[in-house]
């Protein structure tokens, strides 16, 4: 049984208006890193609210974790582009907002408060940025406020986390680290993973599984299974596996620019 | 000896008052204009020492009855704000109507209020009140309702209900927003509960220029003047100092250079 699954899914955002995203069929096996690539404006955005439960399907059926999507379900953990931490508050404070909001830490927030401030110390240093808890986002770099920003929607050990283009904004050597980080963190705490980008280098360093979306509507033209050996280190992007891989999906987005 | 920038920053509003003070003085003196028609600095300041008891009795109350239609209007504008923000019906439906009743000149109003009030405190605390709740009404709306998608998104996502976003983000959000508009709310009420004072009171400087004016106590009239203005000055800075100390994370760009 897969963990996230899409049946024959259409999205329209409004009644009679042109659809978003058509016909997506996918299955997501728990534990497994899949990335979406496919040229802007193609709906990928639109996956990530149809799994959270922000927006139900004009037809077809989601289900994660073996239930169908009816609303948001608090096992997902969210990051975008821009890092949305919030200015009034520390890296510290900015982490620990979903504890604030999802259940069981919610209602023992007060209780356990040293326990879970622990917690989140502990998630801040593995992403690096241990001495960082007490400054605030603008007192950050780029990276550091994406760093801040994927360890917030890990906090709550959602057993999803989907990212959205979430290293879009920084430069190149700052963008491979957090690849190196975003792999680190995956590898010692199990969880399933959907990354969007238009990255091509970013989908098969970091993926199991890579599909190409086509243009609006979005539909999936294209699953790639990269089977290169994991642990994967940086050196891996300069083989010829991983170039043939980046080739064929480059191949396969160019024919969708062009249709 | 040349100064520091930071000492300069610090004097130049005084400085400049000064300044005006002076060019007022002597114009006053040079064209020997007449005191009745525009009465020198010096001679408002030596009326308003001899005339200070009168003046600070009807500047105190005028004071208490700006910061009560202040206060009523602090609280119904971050009410309506907070509705007017989190809902874009009520956004859409409410602000033709908010639009149009701010113009109208609410000096037109005044004579309504006597109507239904009678002269005295009660009409000048509801026109301070009246022209000073818009720009707390709009600035915590627009703080509301100009909140990251994406932000909202990730929140949602968690399972937050409206009233979550609404603590954890939407208000302190709209904080610096709301602080500004304090200030501009603050003048505006010393305008309204004045105006009101001017046509239907018999207490408070609005009512003691308009005495002062009938019998061409022009010197009283601009003593009048002057107070109010400092009492507008103090108050603006208060909220400023207020607004700098609670939403600081909003100007650490101007921090530095206070």
């Amino acid at each position: 049984m897969s963990f996230v699954r899409f049946e024959n899914v259409n999205l329209a955002y409004s009644a009679d208006g042109p659809l978003s995203i058509e016909d997506i069929n996918l299955a997501v096996n728990e534990g497994e890193f899949i990335s979406v690539v496919g040229p802007s404006g193609c709906g990928k955005s639109t996956l990530m609210k149809l799994i959270s439960g922000l927006r139900p399907p004009t037809s077809g059926y989601v289900y994660v974790n073996g239930r169908q999507v009816s609303g948001p379900l608090g096992i997902v953990g969210m990051a975008f582009q821009a890092a949305n931490l919030l200015p009034w508050r520390t890296t510290l404070q900015n982490v620990m907002l979903p504890m604030e909001i999802v259940e069981p830490y919610r209602s023992t927030r007060k209780a356990k408060l040293a326990e879970y401030e622990e917690m989140a110390r502990a998630q801040i240093k593995r992403v690096g940025l241990a001495g960082y808890e007490d400054k605030f986002p603008w007192e950050l770099s780029g990276g550091m406020q994406q760093r801040a920003s994927i360890c917030r929607a890990l906090i709550h050990k959602p057993r999803l986390l989907m990212l959205d283009e979430p290293f879009g904004a920084l430069d190149a050597f700052t963008r491979e680290e957090l690849w190196c980080m975003l792999r680190d963190l995956w590898q010692q705490q199990p969880f399933t993973v959907i990354l969007v980008t238009h990255d091509l280098r970013e989908a098969v360093f970091l993926a199991d599984t890579v599909y190409v979306m086509s243009k609006r509507p979005g539909r999936i033209l294209v699953r790639r299974e990269i089977d290169l050996p994991r642990p994967r280190d940086i050196e891996v992007t300069y083989t010829d596996a991983f170039s043939a891989h980046v080739h064929v999906l480059r191949e396969a987005i160019g024919r969708v620019r062009e249709s | 000896m040349k100064l520091p920038p930071r000492l300069i920053s610090r004097l130049s509003p005084w400085l400049l008052t000064l300044f005006v003070l002076t060019c007022w003085e002597a114009i006053c003196q040079g064209f020997e204009i007449k005191p009745f028609l525009f009465p020198a600095p010096s001679l408002v300041w030596k009326v308003g020492v001899e005339l200070a008891q009168p003046i600070m009795m009807h500047a105190s109350h005028t004071f208490m009855t700006t910061l009560a239609g202040f206060a009523i209007a602090v609280i119904f504008g971050a009410v309506l704000g907070m509705v007017v923000g989190s809902s874009p019906i009520v956004y859409k439906a409410l602000y033709p109507l908010l639009v149009g009743f701010n113009s109208i000149p609410k000096v037109a109003f005044v004579p309504v209020l006597v109507v239904w009030f009678g002269i005295g405190t009660v009409p000048a605390i509801i026109t301070a009140f009246l022209i000073s709740f818009f720009p707390v009404v709009v600035n915590v709306a627009t703080g509301l309702s100009t909140l990251e998608p994406e932000l909202e998104d990730v929140l949602r996502s968690l399972g937050a209900s409206r009233l979550d976003i609404l603590r954890k983000v939407g208000i302190p959000r709209s904080l610096p927003f709301f602080f500004a508009s304090l200030k501009v709310a603050i003048t505006l009420a010393f305008v309204g509960s004045v105006i009101s004072e001017t046509v239907a009171s018999n207490l408070g400087i609005g009512y003691l220029m308009m005495s002062a004016s009938s019998s061409m106590n022009m010197p009283l009239v601009f003593a009048g003047l002057i107070v109010i203005g400092a009492m507008g000055v103090i108050t603006y800075e208060l909220f400023a100092w207020l607004e700098r100390r609670l939403t600081r994370w909003a100007h650490r760009g101007q921090s530095s250079a206070i």
